[in-house]
Parts: structure tokens; C-alpha cells; sequence
């Protein structure tokens, strides 16, 4: 298995060498990089499929826009872990600090902790599993995809939220604007158990509650009274 | 966009090189903050009857020993200071009132960075690297400090605007983020007489939770008033004479992160600046809540 220390190369050069020398390797199937140490940008823009460990605490945008890779990280992220991710896996087994997945397209974003405040944030089509508790303003404005959220969620959970759909485990502390629980189906329990089996928690699908938009913001209503 | 570290030990034995600690935790936030830097550490505490006035010269060549000598002629005491570089540190028993009357007639290119018994402060304009190396940071000891790297987004960058900003003795407080109210916050402080040094939004953060304090509130309740009174984005981390304590807005705008050992507590904006620390990996890490007073004891 290659090894990059980022004690001996800098982030630039980590990211270069991920994104020009390595598709064109063949055989590279795994890697890790040590040392992160909070340092920005570690494997962003990966576009080969390759398992990638980061050992150690990431900085911000950890696996940014990734696609095809299967990143780990060992340790905890800061802000825009796997925003605007394509496809591909990224797995925090720490916590992550704000803005997880934000503007996500594809792929499977999966954190073993807790995250901070506005997680999932205007996602178009990723899938996010949280193992603990997500902050307050997560899911705003969610177009498209999934959100399991294992433990709690904060204040403003999905506001503004189109076509994604929340599964929460535990307490909300408040919606959004026209965000609703709503019954779960059977197709719900479906998408919960692999969500679950994706990140291999070990929970029953039974546990989680539905939380989707109610499609009263669509239309501009001037009615209202400013009042949503 | 600023950077800030806050770093407090609890080991005795690891106080006399708190600036050694520190110097990387400054340094890696230098792309948040590149422009000014800062530091206000709290050492030895001088004696009851006596203050530290931790003054700053923008000029390149400063006759330290005349303003001594001007000093002790004009209030008949041996009081010496100490330089380093562009700051002096003064310390006497003179009160502080008339030390800061002579000091604007007859020193009026100086300005007083702060009084108190225990708290010394740096600031000026350059990286963290260049203003560390030319206070010797990394020569500092004592107990805790907090420190800040700037990018100024709403005022000029001067060794004034720079942070730590303090009120009052033994007090500081440095902030990431922005206000969008600073201005009526100041009209409404120097209605209550407060005078302020310079236009920098964090000026009036600082300026009024002393004065809530001085008017008798805790820190706690201050800050309750001040999530009341103050409008943007902050986080910020204060320190007294005997601990650290740090907030961050209703929408934690503004990043921080804790690292909790049996050595030490380090706060920092991001972990970068907390990576280098000694057996960081058995620290507990954790990113403290919107909205929620932190408060470590020395």
C-alpha cells in the first residue's frame, strides 16, 4: 500500500500527484496519508476509484467534490467534508464540524460522531448518515437526497427543504419552515435499513421518524402575509 | 476572516514554556489572519500596591531610558521599564489615572495597551511569525494567554486595530467574525461616558461587556446582555486574571475548536493550530455549541 506523509509533502503536491499520476497507475488500489493535521483540502477534486485512509484529524473540505474514491478518515473533519460530492464514499469516524455534505450531488457521506450546524445543506442527490447528532439549520433548502440522522437533530432541521427526504432517530428540537414529519411507508423503512447497512449501524428502521418538505413554498402564495 | 488560540496549562511545570506552546498555535492560523497579530498573557503578578502599563511606540527608534528618566522626575519614583522590541512594560505604584494623564501630555505618540497586575499584551502589524519574532513570544511564560491573527475586513490594519482589545485591568477579548452594529453600540457607550481608541468593531463588543461588568455583572450575565445587544457574527474568547472563557454567536458562524487535556486546555479556531501539541491525541476534542458560555480556571 502507498504511503503520503503530509510531513514531507505539502497538500498541493498530495493533491496533484491523487489527481494527474495516480489514474494513470494502474494497480493503485489503496492508499493512506499520514499527518494530516488539520490541513485543508486533503483529497479534494479525487476523481479515480481508489480507497483512500487519511490517519488522522482533517481540516476543511476533506474529500471535496469527490467522485469515485473511497475515502476515509481516521480521526475527526472540520468544515465542507465531502461538500458537493459526485459519487464515491467518504466515512468520518470522528465528528464533523459545519456544513457536512453541503451542496452534495452524489456519492455516500456517512459520520460516525456527531456534526456541527448546517450539515446537508442545499444537498442535490448525496446520501448522509450521521451515527450521533446533527446542529441547528441542518438540511436547508435540500433539494435531492437522503439524510439519516441516528441521534438528535437541532433548531430549523430541513427549512426551506425541496425533494430530499430526513430519517431522524431521535429528538428534533424544531423544523424548519415547511418542513413535516410525515408517516413512514414501507419504501421509507426500505431506504433506512440500507442507509443503515450502507454505514453499518446497528439500528431498527423502526426507530426513525420521516421528515419532508410540504410543498408550500413552491408557489409564491399572496396570502401569506410574509408569514411562512 | 480571523484566527484565534487561546491556551491554558494546568501543569505547573509546563508554564514557563506556555510561548513555546503557543508559537505554532499562532502560526498556523496565519492564513486566517496575516496581516496583524496579537498576543495578552497572563504572567507573575506584581506587587499589591503596583500596575504593569504595557505601552507601544510606532516609532523605529524610541528613547526608552528618557521616558524613565522623565518618569521618575516627574512622579519622584525609581520605576523602571522593561523594552522589548517596539513595546516597554512599566511598572509602578503611581495610580493608574495619573500615570495615564502624564503619559497623553507628555508621550502622546505612545499608546497604553493595557493595565493590570498580571497581564502583559503585544500587538502589531505582520504575520504571526514576524510579530512573534519580534517580541520573542516564544520566550514567554506564564499561565495563559490568548492570542489572534487578523484580516481586517472592516477597519484599517494598525498596530491599534490589531487585537487583543481590553477594558478595565486584567481583562481581554479577541474575535473572529464581524459586527453589524458597532456603531450604535458605541453611540449608546459614550452616552455612559466611554471613550474609544479606535473604530474597530471588536472595540465596542469589548467596551461594553466591561462596562457591564463594571456595573456589576458577571461574566455570564454580560454575555446574555451581549447576545442581546450585539448584532453579526463573533466567536470570542476572553481572558482574566484567572481564566479563559469563550462564546460563539447563535449560529456559530465562526469556528472554534477545544482541545481538553490533564496538561493544558488549548482553544483554537481550527485544529491545525492544536496538531503540534503535546499528547493532543489523549486531548478531548470537541467544538463548543452556539450560544454557550465556555469558562476554563486556571
Amino acid at each position: 500500500m502507498e504511503s503520503l506523509d503530509l510531513h514531507k509533502i505539502t497538500v498541493r503536491e498530495l493533491n496533484q500527484y491523487l489527481h494527474k499520476e495516480l489514474p494513470s497507475k494502474n494497480g493503485v488500489k489503496k492508499l493512506e496519508i499520514l499527518n494530516p493535521d488539520g490541513m485543508h483540502s486533503i483529497a479534494a477534486g479525487m476523481d479515480a476509484p481508489v480507497d483512500i485512509d487519511i490517519k488522522g484529524h482533517g481540516g476543511y473540505y476533506v474529500g471535496g467534490m469527490n467522485k469515485h474514491a473511497n475515502i476515509t478518515v481516521h480521526g475527526n473533519v472540520g468544515w465542507g467534508v465531502a461538500e458537493n460530492m459526485m459519487s464515491g464514499t467518504v466515512r468520518v469516524k470522528g465528528f464533523a464540524s459545519s456544513a457536512a455534505g453541503a451542496t452534495g450531488r452524489g456519492g455516500t457521506l456517512i459520520i460516525e460522531g456527531d456534526t456541527s450546524l448546517r450539515c446537508g445543506i442545499s444537498m442535490k442527490g448525496i446520501d448522509i448518515v450521521v451515527g450521533g447528532s446533527i446542529g441547528n439549520f441542518s438540511g436547508f433548502m435540500a433539494q435531492a437526497g437522503r439524510m439519516v440522522i441516528c441521534g438528535d437533530a437541532g433548531d430549523g432541521l430541513g427549512d426551506s427543504m425541496y425533494e430530499a427526504v430526513f430519517y431522524v432517530r431521535g429528538k428534533i428540537k424544531s423544523l424548519g419552515a415547511d418542513a413535516q414529519e410525515e408517516p413512514m411507508t414501507d419504501a421509507d423503512y426500505a431506504a433506512v435499513q440500507e442507509l443503515l447497512d450502507r454505514a453499518g449501524f446497528k439500528h431498527s428502521p423502526k426507530e426513525f421518524k420521516r421528515v419532508a418538505g410540504a410543498k408550500k413554498l413552491y408557489n409564491w402564495n399572496a396570502d401569506a402575509n410574509q408569514e411562512y | 476572516m480571523c484566527g484565534i488560540v487561546g491556551l491554558l496549562v494546568k501543569n505547573q511545570k509546563m508554564r514557563a514554556d506556555i510561548g513555546k506552546l503557543m508559537l505554532p498555535m499562532l502560526i498556523g492560523m496565519t492564513e486566517r489572519g496575516p496581516d496583524s497579530a496579537g498576543l495578552a498573557i497572563f504572567g507573575d503578578k506584581v506587587a499589591d500596591n503596583e500596575r504593569k502599563f504595557c505601552l507601544y511606540t510606532p516609532d523605529l527608534v524610541f528613547d526608552w531610558q528618557k521616558l524613565e528618566r522623565d518618569f521618575a522626575a516627574h512622579f519622584g519614583t525609581k520605576d523602571k521599564v522593561e523594552q522589548n522590541a517596539n513595546h516597554v512594560i512599566l511598572k509602578t505604584t503611581v495610580a493608574p489615572d495619573s500615570v495615564k494623564e502624564w503619559l497623553k501630555e507628555a508621550y502622546p505618540r505612545l499608546s497604553l495597551l493595557c493595565v493590570g497586575q498580571l497581564m502583559d499584551m503585544y500587538k502589531d502589524t505582520g504575520t504571526p511569525a514576524q510579530v512573534a519574532a519580534r517580541y520573542g513570544f516564544q520566550n514567554l511564560s506564564g499561565s495563559h494567554l490568548v492570542g489572534h491573527t487578523r484580516m481586517a475586513t472592516e477597519s484599517a490594519v494598525t498596530p491599534a486595530h490589531a487585537h487583543p482589545f481590553t477594558a478595565g485591568e486584567d481583562w481581554c477579548l479577541v474575535h473572529n467574525g464581524s459586527l453589524s452594529n458597532p456603531n450604535s453600540i458605541r453611540r449608546m457607550l459614550e452616552h455612559e461616558g466611554i471613550a474609544f481608541e479606535t473604530d474597530n468593531d471588536t472595540e465596542a463588543a469589548c467596551r461594553f461587556l466591561e462596562w457591564r461588568m463594571r456595573e456589576g455583572d458577571d461574566l455570564k450575565t454580560a454575555l446574555n446582555k451581549g447576545f442581546d445587544e450585539l448584532d453579526g457574527f463573533f466567536t470570542l474568547l476572553m481572558g482574566t486574571k484567572d481564566q479563559l472563557a469563550l462564546v460563539r454567536d447563535p449560529f456559530a458562524c465562526k469556528p472554534a475548536i477545544v482541545a481538553e487535556h490533564d496538561d493544558y486546555v488549548a482553544i483554537a479556531s481550527e485544529y491545525r493550530s492544536l496538531a503540534h501539541l503535546p499528547d493532543v491525541k489523549n486531548a478531548n476534542l470537541y467544538e463548543p455549541m452556539p450560544e454557550e458560555l465556555y469558562i476554563w480556571k486556571v
